[in-house]
């Protein structure tokens, strides 16, 4: 197992620093001026059909876009975190990067679930109907979200630290590769059999939408960084008690043997 | 020992003990029959329905049989032990995992073969391709084998493998079931589709499941 | 050289730690009984010494391997009997035999001669082993241990279940192997069983390994002949 250095952190009890504070300040400012631009910079989609001269678009619920192309962006980005820390808790044999890919697979279960969830809501006034079979996109991330479950699963498996690292890892690294395959897989089956026109490319996204989308998407990073500073430390915080507890636990096991003996002398 | 002889000693093992206790024959096929049975009824005996879905049926029907099947190989070793007994015995870790493979992918191609008997009485399935068939099921098998077997191994002897092989292995499991759904779609003549891409498909993932087995396997049983 | 030299190793099961800084050498040709009351750490140690268990700290290593780093080396060259028999139920005695001694490339004459030796040969082969009793079991085990030749015997509560011929045969067991130049690390509670035969005794408790001196011993619980 991987040395843990006892005394380092041991001064912060919390998971926060000065650096996530201010992070967390300038996050929470920058989602005030998220709603705004979703709301009231940004105009809703609509438009004039060519023909028919009627108004045509998505109205109100393109503002849908702000938030679920942003937790995409992110439920992908945390999976390729948690690839990444997998490969390197195997490479490198560190429970450091277990714990980086445990936070990440979180809270990419976490974005994969909004991202279905705000899709759906979407998809209700916009294709008539929450769940569309045909689109590659909502059927990868769904499997991706309950890969994601299993993922976690296992990282509540028992055994020690070093075994569930190394179990987990496998079961991160198989994550990305599984995720492949059924991305191919679906989108092979669905220009087969449901043949779905892409809603997003019609909607003319441009000026301020373009930059609130553009916008949302960094917030989210933002957010998402904020996040695994925060779950992380929480990790290593439960890590560094289950140290300071193994010290006591020795004590009072050792303890054990000195009354045995004891009891042999008299 | 070379690692063939490794492998044949392990996987004749386990049908050998399959042989004595009959479990994938006696209880995981039947299992298999009960579930086509029951799609029947939930169908309301719609003959045209259940012709038409045949190859959907009966794929779910062999992923639901094949987790049985997963965790009886897995049964196998944590009982008394001898998963251990393996790790004390030397064998290479990839042997152990030819090995259990090869086994239960021969008990659910036993398993599915049964069942194809079941859906053509039962739903009145034709087979208009049969080597088109025969190589997607093969195919299939060899990647739900495989793929059981890895996952399988993963939990080992943990009390909560019960509840955690379904929903570690089905989502994985979904891509085969969707390809080798088509494949027999085309082969049963219900889906005008290339079935022959979608058996490379299958092929592919037995591929990758076998070659992460025997890549893995030791990073697993070392975990002790 | 030491067949076992562990200083101050902590192993944990989970947050458990079931040894807490066991120091323990064991020579050539030594048979020890390691004994102490249920949950001490023996049945680990036992299980640490077989290279099934990770250690966490401190220093180990058996028959020449690091437990940190090699613990494959350790376990082909250990006879490890623990509670659980590591035998296939469905399989017959000699089936079982068979099976483990092609796994660890064992030839079949050492086979039968561990058979013969356990006693299970003739009547018992072609029985299945979920059909054997408790004792019976053991003595299977003991066999596929014994056809491996094992430089280190780790016997883990050898004798329970066993009937009064098989308590002699692990007896001789324990006699011959030291005699021969292995070792012997023996965990039971059947002191006055045990005590005749082994060099040495330690207490474990609280995860810890104590020496006892004979004397202390026989002040204690047993009376040495």
């Amino acid at each position: 197992m991987v040395s843990v250095d006892q005394t380092a952190r041991a001064d912060s009890m919390g998971t926060s620093s000065k650096t996530t504070r201010i992070l967390g300040g300038v996050l929470l400012a920058g989602i005030a001026l998220w709603l705004f631009l979703a709301f009231v910079v940004t105009e809703p989609d609509i438009r004039i059909d060519g023909t028919s001269g009627q108004e045509i678009g998505q109205f109100d619920a393109f503002r849908l876009i702000y938030v679920h192309v942003p937790v995409v962006f992110v439920a992908y980005t945390a999976f390729v975190v948690t690839a990444i820390g997998s490969i390197m808790v195997l490479v490198k044999r560190s429970v450091w990067w277990d714990l980086v890919a445990g936070a990440s697979a979180e809270i990419g279960a976490l974005a994969s679930a909004l991202t279905l969830i705000t899709g759906s809501i979407w998809g209700r006034p916009i294709w008539g109907t929450y769940w569309l079979w045909g689109d590659v996109r909502i059927l990868t991330t769904l499997v991706l979200f309950m890969l994601s479950l299993g993922y976690l699963a296992v990282r509540r498996l028992e055994g020690t630290a070093e075994e569930r690292a190394r179990r987990s890892a496998i079961v991160g690294i198989l994550l990305v590769v599984n995720i492949l395959i059924v991305n191919r897989s679906v989108e092979w089956w669905a220009s087969q059999t449901i043949h779905q026109d892409s809603t997003i490319a019609e909607a003319a996204i441009g000026g301020s939408k373009a930059f609130t989308l553009f916008y949302s998407i960094v917030l989210a990073m933002g957010l998402f960084t904020w996040m695994m500073i925060h779950r992380f430390r929480l990790a290593w915080l439960e890590r560094q008690f289950d140290r300071f507890g193994l010290d006591d636990a020795l004590t009072s096991r050792r303890a054990e043997a000195a009354s045995v003996l004891e009891g042999e002398m008299s | 020992m070379s690692i063939l002889s490794e492998v044949r000693l392990i996987m004749g093992k386990d049908l050998r003990i399959e042989r004595r206790s009959k479990i994938a024959l006696n209880q995981v096929a039947p299992f298999a029959i009960l579930i086509v049975v029951l799609f029947g009824f939930a169908l309301n005996a719609d003959r045209a329905a259940l012709t038409t879905f045949t190859p959907g049926l009966y794929w779910v029907t062999v992923l639901l049989a094949s987790i049985l099947a997963v965790h009886r190989s897995v049964a196998i070793e944590a009982g008394e032990g001898a998963r251990e007994g393996l790790l004390l015995s030397g064998l290479r870790p990839a042997s152990i995992f030819l090995g259990k493979a090869t086994a239960l992918i021969s008990q659910i191609f036993l398993v599915s073969i049964v069942l194809l008997g079941a859906v053509v009485i039962f739903y009145d399935a034709r087979v208009d391709d049969a080597v088109l068939l025969v190589t997607s099921l093969v195919s299939a098998v060899v990647g739900v084998g495989a793929a059981g077997t890895l996952y399988g191994a993963l939990l080992g002897a943990q009390r909560a493998r019960e509840t955690v092989l379904p929903i570690l292995l089905l989502p994985v499991l979904a891509p085969v079931l969707i390809a080798a759904t088509r494949a027999f779609g085309d082969a049963m003549g219900t889906v005008a589709t290339d079935g022959w891409a979608w058996t490379a498909l299958l092929a592919s993932f037995a591929a990758i499941y076998v070659a992460m087995g025997v890549v893995s396997h030791g990073v697993l049983m070392e975990e002790n | 050289m030491a067949v076992v030299a562990l200083s101050d190793v902590v192993v944990l099961l989970g947050r458990f730690p079931a040894l807490a800084g066991a120091t323990l050498s064991v020579e050539a040709g030594q048979s020890v009984l390691l004994q102490g009351a249920n949950g001490a750490g023996k049945s680990t140690l036992l299980r640490l010494c077989a290279g099934l268990l990770r250690p966490e700290n401190g220093t180990a290593t058996v028959l020449g391997s690091d437990l940190f780093k090699d613990r494959r080396a350790v376990r082909q060259k250990v006879g490890y009997v623990g509670h659980l028999s590591m035998l296939y139920d469905d399989l017959s005695v000699a089936e079982n035999l068979r099976f483990w001694a092609n796994a660890a490339g064992v030839s079949e004459k050492q086979e039968r001669a561990a058979a013969e030796r356990m006693a299970i040969d003739g009547r018992l082969f072609d029985v299945p082993v979920k059909a054997l009793s408790a004792g019976q079991r053991r003595r299977t085990a003991l066999a596929v241990a014994a056809a491996r030749r094992p430089s280190l015997w780790l016997l883990d509560e050898p004798h329970a279940g066993l009937d009064q011929a098989g308590r002699d045969i692990v007896d001789e067991l324990i006699t011959d192997a030291a005699a021969a130049g292995g070792a012997v690390l023996v965990a039971s509670h059947e002191l006055d069983r045990v005590a005749p035969v082994v060099d040495r005794f330690v207490t474990i408790a609280g995860g810890l390994a104590i020496e006892q001196s004979q004397t202390q011993q026989a002040g204690g619980h047993v009376d040495l002949v």
